[in-house]
């Protein structure tokens, strides 16, 4: 029996695990690697929001 | 000609100054490991285990972290029966593929080795699994360059 996630819930999943690999790799102090995953994570989930909104209203 | 001359003589007791001149910090802790060995080894490490890379450098948390996002993106990805591509010299997306595979190192070896991840997908949640297995290894050459920027001194 394969994993069977949404579509939403495997977005959300892989907007963690990117965000914590580009906030670790691409900044150097720890408040700033906090800072730039939460701003990754937020980039992430808004762009999935907006895209799952423009979807919808292209359908309607 | 004098003048000329002076100025040899010094540029001169320069050189011969220079080179012995030492850092007194380094010279009480030498690094266990030479810069140069480092740069080789904490990039090939990290490139086998996902994280490793930073563990052998000290970097314990972002190490285990590094670790536990991408290996656990793949085990997700090989969950939901997503795809692990072979070698292959046909669509320029499958050979795309591959080399985003090939980045999760030991990982794509092992599921290799154990025949696991579907040749054709299945359902569409598949879908889903074959991206997250191609990201994982990505996110660990990213991952990768980042332990070779460590050894070579470039970031904290």
């Amino acid at each position: 029996m394969p994993l069977s996630l949404s579509h939403f819930n495997a977005a959300l999943l892989f907007s963690i695990f990117a965000s914590v690999v580009f906030g670790i790799t691409v900044r150097d102090t720890s408040r700033e690697q906090i800072r730039y995953g939460l701003y990754c994570f937020a980039m992430f989930m808004g762009g999935l929001i907006v895209a799952g909104w423009v979807m919808w209203a292209l359908r309607h | 000609m004098m003048r000329q001359g002076a100025t040899l003589a010094r540029s001169e007791r320069n050189m011969a100054t220079t080179p012995t001149r030492k850092d007194p910090v380094a010279a009480k802790n030498p690094p266990a490991t030479s810069p140069s060995t480092m740069s080789v080894v904490a990039p090939a490490v990290g490139w086998l285990i996902p994280g490793a890379g930073h563990l052998i450098q000290k970097r314990w948390i972002r190490g285990l972290l590094l670790m536990a996002s991408i290996v656990i993106m793949f085990v997700l990805g090989l969950l939901m029966d997503g795809r692990i591509y072979r070698p292959n010299g046909g669509d320029i997306l499958d050979i795309l593929g591959f080399i985003g595979d090939l980045g999760a190192g030991g990982m794509y070896i092992v599921s290799r080795a154990m025949d696991l991840g579907h040749t054709i997908v299945p359902h569409t949640t598949a879908d889903y699994g074959t991206k997250y297995l191609i990201v994982a290894g990505l996110l660990n050459f990213i991952s990768v360059a980042d332990a070779y920027h460590i050894a070579i001194g470039k970031k904290s």
